[in-house]
């Protein structure tokens, strides 16, 4: 025997080796070894430190369920993953694993002295010791904890891999493909109906892969299946969550298990949709309960039997076996067959079958009935076990270097319970089963509780002499929750399993309690003396094992995590320069600054240029909606608070759109082009938003009206050009529009040409000058742009972003929903009573605006500010207050909701809600910020041209 | 992700297709002008939020655009029906 490697058996290529590192140290397996069966047969016992006392601990598993042998894997930059069963991470050439959880080495743990204080952090201790002062929470207490606590390093670096996706959709999903899996794989085959079989490991078998026995049949079944074009297949695929009419999450590991950096995808996550689902997950075995069984070498005997013959490893050379269940012993006759050396086998059954004690009596194996194992000596790894009648008494040692726990089988219904069946308790196995389902689907095998592993009992915690106050017997591996920690729970008035689990964290780890939950309730039942069922059993949720973002997140990350939607002038402005910024999932330019301008600059040469020559700007984003119908005008009219009925085509209307609770949720200029055709416009984030609200009116209130609406918001670009020059750029371009101010006036739509494109050409204005804004179907947007920009160079035209746009808007006291309003403000508090139709009978949100709260003194209205200092440029958000000296917390009356830097007029200029503004005209509020307080009188929100005379040329 | 029949496309079609549109069954007054404060509030914000069965309207926003009704149990989260708007409360 080399170290611990059997020296025949297991499904291991030996004529594969492969050479590995762990925590720098060099190691070799063969090819079908998983990193936990390669150290093992190297002669590692110690794989990992605890949560909480940083005890050394070693595998109780061997695959998923495995709560201590927790390991990091690097591949390079930015492909660290800590976290992951050493005994589901399977072995290939140059792997580099690293343990976690300790310092400075796994052997000699700085933190382990919290083992020694372990009298001290019993459950709860958290939440009771760090409570006060509050304020060390925070800065001290947290920091200190999270170094000492916790699992591996989170990686710090860009994941680097990609992810991919798929959808599937079949007939049968057989999730788990032992035995019974195979089994009902093979039988639906038969059928012409579509399959899908997943197993979480590298090949299918389950528990027949520890069975050579079973080996033939394997072959014959798998070659079954491969010839079955109706079945597809995938292995290292985990279903992790079980959702909403047969849905279910898997995720299938690509490339871990391939050496280098292998190209294509690291994993790909499944959404599958199933008309049935047959679940043969299989039992997981359940530790037991006693001092010591947290030392390395203390393990599951189901493991054991894995170990030595799927993969070929001893887990000891002397190995001991606590059982409660029949199960151990015939893994321990399996472990004795590939000769591994059985020290003995305790069981604290009186009472256990004459035939397995013959076989063990045979085997010349000492076995002591009612027994129990009252200590493990050892600190790194086994080297002995004390053992007692179960009365405390003839208590003696027994040398091994391994013990290996029996206590019964859990079934796995983590993937039953995600689906929300129903789940009964069956005593004679001492565990919850499957029972009433909530969807189409239906168990097989040991996760259904049916088996014939023999018989057991059920104990909470094995029978020892030792003091139960002074008892390290864990339930909990993972997070280190002991027996006493539940005792004291229930102590402490815990009496649901809820609570207990939550206060404790017993099946609160990354396992979820796949070897902890049973124990855990057992062992609440004895102290409450409640039956098991009386107290419940706690919930399981998705993922059944972690997951990694990167699968769930797959291609939706980067540019890729939203759309970004671009105009097609978007590549003229990042060809010049732009800064862009996003608006909803718009791109927008948001300044074109020159060399050696910054965003300030950029902003006062645009504005200066708009206001004394003419800009350019791209308004594409602007939300468009067609409504048409013989009753377009009698929908508006229902729809926006001002009357749409007696506008005349060729005519535009600013429209103010309420919620029915009155208050405005958008706003924008449209256009009416015939009887019955309106041109709408909407803000750029609203035009989902209004196209819904107009939708759902249109269809449940008023189906009556022939009217259809479709969103336009991508069929045109929209250039809008602005400043006393507009006119002048726009002459030579036109055609078969007639430009001048009597026969195209402010607020007026045209139809015709421009540079020979078909345009709706809108004379509008968001900025207080002449302007225009140019529609033309999207894809002439970047040719005309450009045509425009070499029509304007005489008049030096000047693009402009969103920024000098809300300067010019805000100097006119144009407000934008959203920013100057919040879903809290009425047409009155926004000071735009005049678009609200008084004569209007009814328009959505009309009665609101006669409620008591709405017409009630002292509302938030929109007003303008002055600063005392002109020079003062407020903080947008900044609250105010009427009186700086009162003591704090201040009363706040409102808050600024625009603020900028007008280069128009030399000052600064902000917009705010304040309580009252509208009588507050002239007079000073106060804006508190750090270091000093900003003075500013309330005015009105008309900064420049109030009269409006630069609209009108 | 849930699947919902859309009575207009008579397709089951997955949850991420539609969109939620609050309690069914909630007319808008014709005249709600001759409402009382205390009418219009409850027209506005009173909703039932009943354990069980549940009107509710849903769109279809993501396929053919049509706001329906549907009964949807609210400890189970399962469709017992869907029907087209206008049709008498299920």
């Amino acid at each position: 025997m080399t170290g611990y490697r059997l020296p025949t058996g297991g499904r291991i290529n030996r004529a594969a080796p492969v050479t590995f590192s762990f925590d720098g140290s060099s190691f070799a397996g063969f090819e079908g070894d998983t990193l936990a069966s390669a150290l093992l047969a190297s002669g590692v016992q110690l794989f990992g430190r605890s949560f909480k006392y940083h005890r050394p601990r070693g595998l109780v598993g061997s695959g998923s369920e495995e709560p201590n042998a927790l390991i990091s894997v690097t591949r390079g930059p930015g492909r660290f993953t800590p976290n992951l069963r050493a005994t589901n991470v399977d072995l290939y050439q140059g792997m580099e694993a690293t343990s976690q959880n300790r310092w400075p080495s796994l052997k000699f743990d700085f933190g382990a002295i919290n083992d020694r204080l372990g009298m001290f952090f019993p459950a709860g201790f958290y939440n009771k010791t760090f409570m006060w002062p509050r304020s060390f929470w925070e800065k001290l207490y947290e920091p200190a904890i999270r170094r000492m606590a916790g699992l591996g390093q989170a990686p710090t670096e860009v994941d680097p891999d990609h992810y991919a996706a798929t959808y599937a959709h079949c007939d049968v999903l057989i999730i788990g493909a032992g035995p019974a899996g195979i089994d009902a794989a093979l039988e639906a085959a038969a059928t012409n109906k579509r399959i899908i079989l997943i197993d979480e490991q590298d090949e299918l078998g389950g528990g027949a892969l520890s069975d050579p026995a079973l080996w033939p049949w394997l072959d014959r079944s798998l070659k079954a299946l491969a010839a079955s074009p109706n079945v597809t297949v995938l292995t290292r695929t985990t279903a992790f969550g079980y959702f909403h009419d047969n849905f279910i999450g898997a995720v299938e590991r690509l490339t871990d298990h391939l050496p280098g950096l292998p190209d294509g995808a690291r994993e790909k996550l499944w959404r599958i949709r199933a008309a049935e689902v047959i679940l043969a997950q299989g039992a997981i075995e359940r530790p037991l309960v006693f001092e010591g069984n947290d030392t390395p070498g203390v393990m599951l005997a189901s493991a054991a039997k894995v170990f030595a013959l799927r993969y070929g490893v001893a887990v000891g050379q002397s190995v001991a076996l606590m059982a409660s269940h029949d199960s151990g012993w015939n893994d321990a006759f399996a472990l004795a067959g590939a000769g591994v050396g059985i020290a003995a086998i305790i069981d604290v059954r009186d009472v256990v079958d004459e035939a397995l004690q013959a076989k063990a009596n045979a085997l010349g194996i000492d076995v002591r009935l009612g027994h129990s194992v009252i200590g493990v000596r050892g600190r790194l790894g086994v080297k002995g076990i004390t053992v007692a009648r179960n009365d405390g008494t003839a208590a003696s040692d027994i040398t091994c270097d391994a013990l290996l726990m029996a206590g019964g089988w859990t079934p796995t219904v983590h993937l039953w319970s995600h689906s929300k069946g129903s789940l009964a308790w069956r005593d004679d196995l001492g565990a919850f089963v499957p029972d009433v389902p909530n969807e189409n689907v239906r168990c097989v095998g040991a996760c259904a509780g049916t088996w014939n592993f023999g018989a057991g009992v059920v104990v909470d915690v094995l029978p020892t002499p030792k003091d139960p106050a002074r008892l390290k017997a864990f339930v909990d591996f993972q997070n280190d929750v002991t027996a006493k920690d539940i005792k004291l729970a229930v102590r402490e008035g815990f009496r649901s399993i809820e609570h207990i689990k939550r206060y404790t964290t017993n099946g609160m780890a990354t396992d979820q309690g796949k070897t902890s939950n049973l124990n855990g309730l057992q062992i609440a039942s004895t102290a409450l003396n409640k039956p098991v069922t009386d107290i419940g059993l706690t919930t399981f949720r998705p993922p059944y094992t972690p997951q990694t973002f990167g699968a769930l997140a797959g291609h939706a990350k980067g540019a890729l995590f939203q759309p970004t939607r671009k105009t097609n002038i978007d590549s003229w402005a990042e060809e010049q320069g732009a800064v862009f910024e996003l608006v909803a999932q718009w791109r927008r330019a948001r300044y074109f600054p020159k060399a050696g301008e910054d965003m300030l600059a950029a902003v006062n040469r645009e504005c200066r240029m708009v206001r004394s020559s003419v800009g350019i700007f791209d308004a594409s984003t602007l939300g468009k909606i067609e409504v048409v119908g013989p009753d377009a005008a009698e929908f508006l009219n229902r729809m926006y608070t001002n009357p749409w009925k007696a506008l005349e085509p060729g005519r535009c209307r600013y429209g103010l759109l309420l919620k029915e609770d009155g208050f405005i949720t958008d706003d924008g200029v449209s256009a009416r082009l015939a009887p019955d055709r309106f041109h709408l416009t909407t803000t750029t984030g609203g035009a989902a938003r209004v196209l819904n609200l107009m939708e759902d009116y249109l269809q449940t209130e008023w189906p009556d009206l022939n009217v259809w609406l479709t969103s336009t918001s991508e069929h045109y670009a929209v250039i809008a050009l602005q400043g006393p020059n507009a006119r002048k750029v726009l002459e030579p371009l036109v055609e078969g529009i007639d430009l001048s101010a009597e026969a195209f006036p402010h607020m007026a739509i045209r139809e015709g040409t421009i540079c020979g494109i078909p345009t709706r050409l809108f004379r509008v204005s968001f900025t207080g000058e002449l302007g225009y804004e140019i529609n033309v179907p999207s894809a002439y947007g970047r040719t005309l742009w450009e045509r425009i920009m070499a029509e304007g160079a005489r008049y030096d035209i000047t693009p402009y972003g969103t920024e000098t746009m809300h300067v010019l808007r805000a100097e006119k006291g144009f407000i934008i929903v959203g920013q100057d309003t919040d879903g809290t403000v009425t047409p009155f508090d926004a000071g735009l009573d005049w678009a609200v139709g008084k004569k209007k009978a009814d328009f959505v949100g009309k009665r609101s605006l006669a409620r008591p709260d709405i017409v009630a003194l002292g509302r938030k209205q929109l007003v303008g500010l002055l600063t005392d200092d002109p020079n003062m440029v407020l903080e947008e958000g900044a609250q105010i207050v009427a009186d700086p000296n009162q003591s704090v917390p201040m009363k706040m009356i409102g808050h600024v909701t625009s603020s900028y830097w007008s280069e128009t007029l030399g000052r600064s200029i902000a917009m705010a809600l304040v309580e009252g503004g509208h009588s507050k005209m002239g007079q000073d509020i106060f804006v508190p910020m750090p270091g000093k307080t900003h003075v500013a009188k309330v005015s009105s929100m008309m900064f420049y041209d109030a009269e409006g005379a630069r609209l009108n040329v | 992700m849930i699947l919902i029949h859309c009575p207009y496309c008579d397709e089951k079609r997955a949850e991420l297709e539609f969109a939620y549109a609050g309690e069914a069954h909630i007319a808008r007054p014709l005249d709600p002008s001759m409402l009382s404060d205390e009418e219009w509030e409850t027209y506005l914000f009173i909703r039932n939020n009943p354990r069980g069965r549940h009107h509710e309207r849903w769109r279809h926003i993501h396929g053919c655009g049509r706001f329906f009704n549907a009964v949807r149990d609210t400890v189970t989260d399962k469709f017992e029906t869907t029907y087209k708007a206008r049709e008498p409360r299920k």
